[in-house]
């Protein structure tokens, strides 16, 4: 190890220690602090931008800075951004306002932790949503860790509003059916019988004495389908097995990665609506009025996006002043 | 929060740092909690599928006396034996057989859902009525329409890309990559994503900096 890559590590465990034993604890910037940080990044920038015409290019660790700092210091603003609510959005969100009360939504967890700062705020406002207006959730999961992410959104749900620990019963308003392995065979034969496929629900409580289970069979016995989805199996699998072949109709929540994958399906009208990575995220959390992460989240990712933007002017400036020195 | 809840915020925040150092360079730090990483998934996926598929699939079905189709999993367990014939060079043969089964199961599914799912119903909806609706509507089909056509048209290789159907190839070109640039920023946004969860996780969990 190198002694400047040594003292960089140092200095960077330094101001953590630092953070964790003697700053304010929440932290919040005013709203002139938050203006002149606001101010003194765009500073940065011009002098970044000034430098690279005159032929000093800055390196990629900088980058890496800047991006950072956008990422982080939007979380002790006081800043909030108004969202422009996207109609992919809004109908995912209106399929699940126009079912009746006591309606029966199969939500299928396919994504891990790594996911989840995209896909968990999604899921939490869904369950919120759910457990607030008397839909029936029948949870399940094609990723082992996707049943313990639904756990955790009713956990969130149960922290939020303490009343519905006693008002909304396991086996009765939501059951966790728990993971099965198989991807898309699994949802081709739970088109013929869930119970075939999960014969016993998480806590090992076989599916028959489970109240809410009792009349559901197969797809055609619930009224619409949440999918969160982090890649395969996930919403192209459901798509092309338990909407195509069995007619369910499912709204799809997917990571950015994933969406531009899947709005095929939604233009064509095999999906009834899509939330794309974090800005789905926030705009959901805005219509069902549960601000959760992703209202939060939102501002640092557009600060980051403006970076990004920023940084792709700056690095196309850096490559004709390059090739420009070249001919010279 | 008890000693083993903080014990767990503290080792994962170090590992994340660890993990993040990379940014900076490659460096032993990072190399350990790569390791930790890789190590500690193989074994998870290991245990969740003896646990999920050898004892919840196979094991509690054939010992299941009241089963009517106990009999059923014995053939996926004499595949699954087969596919570890690879290990012995003379018998090694046999695990094509299993994979027979599975290339011929999976490729049976795909031929169809992708028949219809990605085709059929995909190029019945770039079929669109391009002078019905509003103004909005007319340019979003057009541009639909022919987009879709031009894309075909830049992989249609039997003619030269010359005169109006190179021209054609062309705003072929422009359409692909305009969607590969709304690809890349999708992905540029998750990865913005994954960072700021591991950031609310530090400044959050870890240093109770945030809300």
């Amino acid at each position: 190890m190198k002694r400047n890559e040594l003292i960089v590590y140092l200095l960077i465990v330094a101001f953590l220690l630092a953070a964790y034993f003697f700053f304010p604890k929440p932290l919040n910037f005013s709203a002139a602090v938050s203006i002149i940080i606001v101010v003194i990044m765009a500073l940065a920038f011009i002098l970044v931008f000034v430098r690279t015409i005159q032929g000093h290019f800055i390196g990629r660790r900088m980058v890496f800075v800047f991006v950072g700092v956008a990422l982080l210091l939007p979380f002790f603003m006081q800043f909030k951004l108004p969202l422009q609510i996207s109609p992919e959005v809004r109908s995912a969100y209106d399929a699940l306002v126009n079912l009746p009360p006591g309606s029966r939504v199969l939500a299928s967890y396919d994504y891990d932790p790594p996911s989840a700062p995209e896909l968990q705020p999604m899921a939490d406002a869904f369950i919120k949503y759910c457990f607030d207006h008397d839909l029936k959730v029948i949870i399940m999961g094609l990723w082992p860790q996707g049943p313990q992410q639904a756990n955790l959104s009713i956990e969130a749900a149960f922290r939020e509003n303490p009343a519905l620990r006693n008002n909304i019963k396991y086996g009765v308003d939501y059951v966790n059916l728990g993971f099965q392995s198989g991807n898309e065979f699994v949802i081709l034969r739970m088109g013929e019988s869930f119970k075939a496929m999960f014969p016993t629900d998480l806590y090992n409580t076989p599916y028959d004495s489970i109240p809410l289970l009792k009349n559901i069979r197969n797809y055609s016995n619930v009224d619409m389908s949440f999918n969160f989805s982090a890649g395969r199996p996930g919403a192209v699998e459901w798509v092309q097995v338990a909407v195509d072949r069995y007619g369910l109709r499912i709204a799809s929540c997917n990571t950015a990665v994933q969406a531009p994958q899947v709005y095929p399906y939604l233009e064509s009208g095999q999906l009834l609506g899509l939330l794309g990575g974090m800005s789905g995220a926030a705009e959901f959390e805005d219509l069902t009025g549960k601000a959760g992460k992703a209202s939060t989240y939102i501002l640092s990712q557009s600060f980051a996006h403006v970076v990004v933007i920023l940084f792709i002017i700056i690095g196309n400036v850096a490559f004709f002043r390059e090739k420009r020195t070249k001919v010279d | 929060m008890g000693f083993w809840e903080i014990f767990g915020v503290w080792l994962a925040a170090l590992l994340t740092l660890g993990i993040i150092s990379f940014l900076y360079r490659d460096n032993a730090f990072y190399k350990a909690c790569e390791a930790i990483f890789v190590g500690i998934s193989a074994g998870y996926w290991a245990i969740t599928y003896f646990w999920d598929n050898l004892y919840r699939k196979f094991y509690l079905q054939v010992s299941d006396p009241a089963g009517t189709e106990k009999y059923v999993p014995w053939i996926g367990f004499v595949l699954g034996i087969l596919m570890l014939t690879r290990l012995f060079k003379k018998i090694g043969w046999l695990s094509r057989w299993p994979l027979a089964f599975i290339i011929g199961a999976t490729a049976g599914l795909y031929m169809m859902t992708y028949f219809v799912s990605n085709a059929m119903v995909q190029i019945s909806a770039s079929i669109l009525p391009v002078f019905e609706g509003s103004f909005g509507d007319i340019i979003t089909n057009l541009l639909v329409s022919g987009g879709t056509f031009c894309g075909l048209v830049y992989f249609f290789f039997s003619k030269e890309h010359k005169g109006v159907f190179g021209g054609a190839a062309r705003v072929g070109i422009w359409v692909l990559m305009l969607t590969f640039g709304a690809s890349f920023g999708y992905t540029v946004m998750s990865r913005m994503s994954l960072m700021l969860g591991r950031l609310d996780f530090l400044f959050g969990d870890w240093l109770k900096l945030i809300k």
